[in-house]
């Protein structure tokens, strides 16, 4: 899985460009307006709730669905003109699996090998590579259907390697994993990525979010409301630590009281309230001291559910 | 890349699937002409052939088989371009993994017709052997009747298709089953000549792409071919080809580029 650098995002060019990029489905508009760019080698992540335009602007990227309005440039072509050109050099991972049930594991990848051209006796050895690569080699004879949703995940990932792709497009890869299983997803993704593919993917959690990409921007209703690192978007929306308190019926109505000066910010939440503040245990010591009494109090470190509270005011996963 | 040669593609994915179930099927196309051959043209066509006068001194089995050949091909063709299509859209969503893929709408929906296309043809040739095998072939022009059941089977699979790509649920299905094909079937000029039909039925029946496919089949597997007739025969089936196309790629288009 070598990656060879192409002729675009050689000379500074992003490799994905977006300007003014709009999707709509009749009256309702998915993606508003929107411009990224993404350069070669980078793991970038669009993050944000269902229904953000996640989806739709990977299917633009993916040259499946078109273009509304504005620019989109892949590989610094167009998905217009040229689908099946840009089709050939992606790999994709979609969110609702799309493997054939009835055929085996490895015919699975064969047949898919077979929708890019490639040669059938090429692909036999590439099957049992991508295979080993996720770890189903044992299973390469077995039928799609008895497999865990862990594995079909790994095999969908496997499948869209087929090409060598030069930028894996990723959506929602580990929606609806066990912990366990999303984690052997990480692993096989970030070695990918060690290898120099350009991994983009969608994610509602943060975590996912955290562990993959170096860059990410931030959706919500259509629109990019951030853009940056993980780290630096926890910088710059958020406080270093996060103080959360449960309570039970005695819960205040206003915490203005008992945080002055304590906090730089509130957020209260229909199950918790939280304190945003750069030290955590100073906090919770102080609003106890004012004799706040909660049921129970956590301090840690700020993630991105905390940027997307402060962006939008509500939480990534409803 | 020219839509032919990306059609070979999901073509060849159809094959594969199709690898997993042929015996069945093999099965299946033999089995079937074999019963209704002996059903209605040895046991019924002793019946008919005691008391009718069909013209020429042929056989109601002469009559029947190339008839039944290309009715078996509506169904066959009608069932291969319904539930498959809206699977591969909806269910299974093949489609959606050969569209993430270099190949684009046109060359899939071209690639699945022509599965459909050597379906019908494998059908076609297994129940010409044996019609004649039956002794229900009087003339060598009948192994055209292979390729104009295909074309009787493309005119079905293709405006199917289209409704495939545009209907929501598989209910629509059973109906066109039941009042589109089975008429179709019975009324058509497989079993008795339509002239035996009240008039506007049989206006009906003239326009319906089966009669046209019967009738041709009938003219040569008996070797009675006339030309200008049968060409119009042709023409007609490949109109309703044309348009069945026409509209199966804008029913795909809307389905699937979205």
């Amino acid at each position: 899985m070598t990656n060879v650098a192409g002729v675009a995002g050689q000379n500074g060019q992003a490799l994905i460009q977006a300007r003014g990029l709009v999707k709509r489905f009749g009256e309702l508009t998915a993606v508003d307006t929107i411009d990224f760019d993404l350069q070669r080698g980078e793991a970038f992540g669009f993050l944000g709730p269902n229904g953000a335009g996640k989806t739709s602007t990977m299917r633009m990227i993916g040259c499946v669905s078109p273009v509304t309005e504005g620019t989109l440039r892949v590989f610094g072509l167009d998905p217009a003109r040229d689908g099946v050109k840009i089709r050939g050099r992606l790999g994709v991972v979609p969110q609702q699996d799309t493997l054939d049930m009835e055929l085996t594991v490895r015919e699975n990848i064969v047949i898919y090998g077979r929708y890019f051209g490639l040669p059938r006796k090429e692909l036999g050895a590439r099957a049992d590579e991508l295979l080993e690569f996720v770890e189903l080699t044992e299973r390469a004879d077995s039928k799609v259907e008895p497999l865990s949703g862990g594995m079909k995940r790994r095999l969908t990932i496997a499948r869209s390697l087929v090409n060598d792709p030069e930028v894996m497009l990723l959506d929602e890869p580990t929606t609806g994993l066990d912990p366990q299983a999303r984690h052997v997803v990480w692993d096989r993704l970030y070695r990918l990525k060690r290898q120099g593919v350009t991994l983009v993917l969608t994610t509602h959690y943060m975590d996912e979010a955290e562990q993959l990409c170096d860059r990410l921007v931030v959706m919500d209703k259509g629109k990019i409301v951030a853009e940056g690192s993980p780290r630096e978007l926890i910088e710059r929306y958020s406080t270093r630590e996060v103080v959360e308190l449960r309570f039970d019926d005695s819960r205040p109505n206003d915490f203005g009281y008992w945080t002055d000066g304590l906090v730089s910010r509130v957020e209260s939440l229909p199950d918790r309230v939280l304190l945003y503040t750069d030290d955590g245990d100073a906090a919770s010591h102080g609003v106890h001291e004012r004799g706040l009494v909660p049921e129970s109090v956590l301090v840690r470190r700020s993630t991105l559910e905390d940027v997307f509270l402060h962006l939008t005011g509500r939480s990534l996963i409803e | 890349m020219s839509s032919l040669a990306l059609a070979l593609r999901p073509l060849e994915f159809f094959l594969t699937q199709y690898k997993r179930v042929w015996r069945g099927t093999a099965v299946t196309s033999v089995v079937t002409p074999v019963i209704y051959l002996l059903a209605l043209g040895v046991g019924l066509g002793v019946f008919v052939d005691r008391s009718a006068d069909l013209s020429d001194g042929i056989t109601y089995l002469e009559f029947v088989a190339p008839g039944l050949m290309a009715a078996t091909a509506m169904q066959l063709a009608t069932f291969e371009s319904s539930w498959p299509v809206l699977s591969a859209i909806k269910w299974d969503r093949q489609y959606h993994a050969m569209l993430a893929t270099p190949l684009r709408f046109g060359d899939i929906l071209l690639g699945h017709q022509t599965f459909v296309a050597a379906r019908i043809f494998m059908t076609a040739t297994v129940y010409l052997v044996v019609i004649t095998a039956f002794g229900a072939v009087s003339s060598p022009l009948g192994i055209l009747a292979i390729p104009v059941t295909v074309l009787v089977g493309l005119s079905f699979s293709l405006p199917i298709a289209a409704w495939a790509a545009h209907t929501e649920t598989e209910v629509s299905f059973v109906a066109i089953f039941r009042f589109v094909i089975l008429p179709m079937f019975l009324f058509s000029g497989t079993f008795f000549p339509i002239t035996s039909l009240p008039a506007p039925l049989e206006v009906i029946a003239y326009l319906t792409p089966l009669w046209h496919g019967v009738t041709l089949c009938r003219d040569l597997t008996l070797g009675y071919v006339e030309l200008w007739s049968d060409l119009l025969h042709v023409g007609y089936l490949l109109m309703c080809c044309a348009v069945g196309l026409a509209l199966a790629r804008m029913t795909y288009r809307r389905r699937l580029v979205v």
